[in-house]
C-alpha cells in the first residue's frame, strides 16, 4: 500500500470509465422505448413503454404547451378499475380551427399510452369522456393536437386508494 | 345488457351539437392477469371503435388496456341530417361488433 496515491487515481479513472459505460448502456435503452398503443399480444409492454416515450411518440418532437386543454378526474378514486375522466379543449371547432386528436397518457400504468381519440370539425364541441384504469396514484396527462399542428396539454394528479393491477382485476 | 348501448337525443335541431354516449360490453382483458392455473390471460381489448354518421366517420377511439372494462365513451357531434349513427368496433381477437342508433333532425 506504499503507492496508494496512484492507485487511487487509477480507481478514479476506472470509476469514470465505468460511469461512461453505464451512460453508454443507458442510451440505447432510451431509444428502445418504442411506445405503442397496443403492443403485440404476448409482448411484455412494461419493457417497451415509458410515459416519456409515449408523449414523444404523440408530439413527434413538436413543442407542447400547457393550456386550452382541461383534464378532469375525481381527486380521489376509491379504486383504479374504472375512473371517470373528461377532456375538454377550448376550440371553436370550425374547419379552420379544430381539435384533431386527444391522447391520454398515464404515468404509472403498464401501458402508458392509454387511448387516442380522433375528432374533427364536425364534432362541434371538443370534449370527450371515458372511464380509465389507473394503476395507482399518479399524474394523468391529456394532450390535444389542433388543426394547426400545435400541441396543448393538461395534467391532473389523481389519488387512487386501490390500484387496478394489484388484485388481478 | 345487449352487446352495447347507445344514448343520444332522438331528435335534434339542424346544426345542434348533440352528446353521444356508448357503452360496449367487453371485458377489456389487459393481458397482465393470471388465471387460477398461473397462466397469463392473453390480452383482448377493443382496439378501435368508429362512429359513422350516415357513412361519414365523425369519431374514432383507439383504445388500450388502460380503458376500463365495458368501455364507455362520450363525445359530441353536430346534427346535420336525419339518419343514423353507426358504431363498429374490433378487438384483439378480431371479433367485430356493430350497433346503430337513429337520429331525426328537425328544422
Amino acid at each position: 500500500m506504499q503507492k496508494s496515491f496512484p492507485r487511487g487515481e487509477r480507481r478514479g479513472a476506472l470509476l469514470r470509465f465505468g460511469a461512461a459505460l453505464i451512460a453508454l448502456a443507458a442510451r440505447p435503452r432510451l431509444s428502445l422505448a418504442q411506445p405503442v398503443l397496443n403492443p403485440e399480444v404476448g409482448t411484455d409492454a412494461r419493457m417497451i413503454n415509458t410515459p416519456e416515450g409515449a408523449i414523444r411518440s404523440i408530439v413527434k418532437g413538436a413543442p407542447m404547451r400547457r393550456g386550452r386543454v382541461k383534464l378532469e378526474l375525481p381527486k380521489l378514486a376509491e379504486n383504479g378499475h374504472s375512473v371517470a375522466l373528461t377532456v375538454s379543449v377550448e376550440s371553436p371547432m370550425t374547419e379552420q380551427d379544430h381539435v384533431r386528436r386527444i391522447d391520454l397518457v398515464s404515468e404509472k400504468n403498464p401501458v402508458p399510452h392509454m387511448a387516442t381519440f380522433l375528432l374533427g370539425a364536425r364534432a362541434g364541441r371538443a370534449e370527450i369522456g371515458t372511464r380509465v384504469r389507473l394503476n395507482g396514484t399518479q399524474r394523468m396527462t391529456a394532450i390535444a393536437e389542433l388543426s394547426d399542428g400545435s400541441f396543448w396539454f393538461d395534467t391532473f394528479d389523481v389519488t387512487v386508494t386501490e390500484a387496478a393491477c394489484l388484485d388481478g382485476g | 345488457m345487449a352487446v352495447a348501448r347507445i344514448q343520444l337525443p332522438p331528435q335534434a335541431k339542424r346544426g345542434e351539437v348533440i352528446e353521444v354516449r356508448i357503452i360496449v360490453k367487453h371485458p377489456m382483458e389487459t393481458g397482465f392477469r393470471y388465471d387460477a392455473y398461473g397462466r397469463l390471460t392473453p390480452r383482448n381489448v377493443i382496439r378501435s371503435l368508429v362512429c359513422r354518421y350516415n357513412g361519414t366517420v365523425v369519431f374514432e377511439g383507439l383504445l388500450s388496456s388502460g380503458i376500463a372494462a365495458n368501455p364507455y365513451l362520450r363525445f359530441f357531434t353536430r346534427a346535420v341530417e336525419s339518419g343514423e349513427l353507426e358504431f363498429s368496433w374490433i378487438d384483439d381477437d378480431k371479433v367485430t361488433g356493430k350497433l346503430s342508433a337513429p337520429i331525426t333532425v328537425i328544422d
